[in-house]
């Protein structure tokens, strides 16, 4: 039975008085590829922020590596989000630092390394992501998917256990998608590790999951292999699958 | 039944900025007394909070020296009390105006700059990465602004009071012909160096009231460019206020005559 690095339990989120998610359990295997689906505004991202502590859920649990985090000092939850890589939708990258700078960041906080050995860790990090000779260039000055890359190893570099990667993908062209699904692909190789990827992006989760787990109305509707979720019966899956506007999910 | 909800929801709200404002300087504070504060983004906060509004103050100041004598002359010259301008200038521009005037122009660029720059890295979701890496906001972008302020602010404070000194003189001199020698010694008549410590440790106070009410008002932005000028006026309009209120509170406390 496959070992679980992470799960969230009956969890449920408000924002205001709008209720996100209901009674919402989700189980991340660990050494796997979990994507989530859904349609916009579903609350995809907000598991993402759950899974490293980032949002407090109202009710439930969220225990990642057996730790329940909802319920622990804010020092330990710091300490935790070291091995919790975060590849954000927009890449996040910090705007008055170089590509160097905002990678070898969590390098110099969080670690003894000398400059030199941070400066080859950053250079084979980026080389990892595809990208190269840019480490002295400003975000600014970096194209949508070369942010997006340089946020992927910004969220690998401290080589965390688990990687939670918003978005990746969105509004780039197939070409850098396929590459960018590739890489996700290749860095969770590398790393040994676990990713849980939020997307739209049915190719690529076709490409890359282990395991796919699909959010409505604020609860997972649907959990499983692709094949499984491919196979599924049911009809909010399938209207979401082909993209259908007729079905039983209002529009 | 309205009003009542609408007086409870601003009061509640108040205290909510209130208790948000002060954890802010208490986490802040913890930073600084554990020395956990990053030198190099310090110094360039220092840089470009301080040095660069260097201009801008003197600027105020001088014109505000030359205002100050130009009054006090022609009242002065009606009583034939010239010599008192000089100790009426440095008077008012150590205790009052220097530390003041400083603040509430530093209040409006420095301050606005905070909100602005915090207030756009929350909306691009800059600091979630910050909280993603396990790195604190507060000591990564609210301590550097802070203690490069502390340090500047009473700096830029000697600034404007040496140059709404300087100006007052000259404009003594030329228009209501008050020898210089005069001006000095009147001045220095009238204002000791605990003035000056005094106006330095109002400069201080500001300068916490300025980064604290900037970040604060900068990393609780939500909703885009729109939410960014609304934190940007806030922490400006807020700022001045506090700083108006903290002058006359510090000036009743410090500058009380013995036994009043």
């Amino acid at each position: 039975m496959a070992e679980l690095l992470a799960r969230i339990e009956d969890v449920a989120v408000r924002y205001k008085q709008k209720v996100v998610m209901e009674s919402l359990s989700l189980d991340i295997v660990e050494g796997a590829i979990t994507c989530i689906i859904g349609l916009s505004g579903a609350g995809k991202s907000t598991i993402l922020r759950l899974l490293n502590g980032l949002r407090k859920p109202d009710a439930g649990h969220v225990y990642v590596k057996g730790v329940d985090i909802c319920h622990i000092p804010e020092r330990q939850l710091v300490d935790l989000r070291r091995s919790i890589g975060f590849s954000f939708q927009f890449s996040a990258m910090f705007d008055s630092l170089t590509i160097f700078e905002n990678i070898a960041l969590p390098l110099r906080e969080h670690t003894k390394m000398g400059e030199r050995e941070i400066a080859d860790l950053v250079k084979s990090t980026l080389e990892g992501v595809g990208l190269a000779n840019v480490e002295q260039r400003l975000p600014s000055e970096l194209s949508g998917g070369m942010l997006k890359r340089a946020g992927f190893a910004r969220a690998v570099v401290t080589n965390p256990e688990l990687v939670l990667y918003d978005e990746p993908t969105t509004g780039l062209d197939p070409i850098i998608t396929h590459l960018l699904t590739d890489t996700i692909k290749r860095l969770r190789e590398k790393l040994n590790g676990t990713a849980v990827v939020v997307s739209h992006d049915l190719q690529s989760i076709y490409m890359m999951a282990d395991y796919v787990a699909m959010l409505f109305e604020g609860a997972i509707i649907a959990y499983g292999t692709v094949e499984e979720i491919k196979k599924s019966i049911n009809p909010i899956v399938q209207q979401f699958l082909q993209g259908s506007e007729v079905g039983p999910i209002p529009i | 039944m309205n009003m009542l909800e609408n007086v409870g929801r601003e009061t509640s709200s108040f205290f909510e900025y209130v208790g948000g404002a002060t954890a802010l300087l208490g986490d802040s504070t913890r930073f600084i007394f554990t020395l956990r504060i990053r030198i190099k983004e310090t110094l360039d906060q220092a840089y470009r909070l301080g040095v660069e509004s260097t201009a801008i103050v003197c600027l105020t100041s001088l014109f505000t020296g030359f205002v100050i004598s130009l009054e006090s002359a022609t009242q002065a010259v009606q009583y034939g009390a010239e010599s008192l301008i000089g100790g009426g200038v440095a008077f008012i521009s150590v205790r009052e105006l220097g530390p003041m005037l400083s603040a509430v122009v530093v209040a409006g660029r420095t301050g606005a700059a905070i909100a602005a720059e915090i207030g756009s890295m929350v909306v691009t979701e800059q600091v979630e990465a910050l909280q993603a890496l396990g790195l604190s906001p507060v000591r990564m972008l609210v301590v550097p602004r802070l203690v490069a302020l502390m340090v500047m602010m009473p700096l830029l404070t000697v600034f404007a009071d040496l140059v709404s000194f300087l100006g007052g003189m000259w404009i003594a001199n030329s228009s209501a012909h008050v020898p210089t020698d005069t001006f000095l010694t009147s001045a220095k008549s009238a204002v000791t160096i605990i003035d000056v410590l005094k106006g330095l440790f109002k400069a201080l106070i500001f300068a916490v009231i300025i980064a604290v009410i900037g970040s604060y008002q900068g990393l609780g932005t939500r909703g885009g460019a729109a939410g960014v000028g609304k934190s940007t006026t806030g922490a400006v309009v807020t700022a001045i206020i506090l700083i108006f209120i903290a002058n006359f509170a510090m000036s009743y406390i410090l500058f009380r005559p013995a036994g009043g």
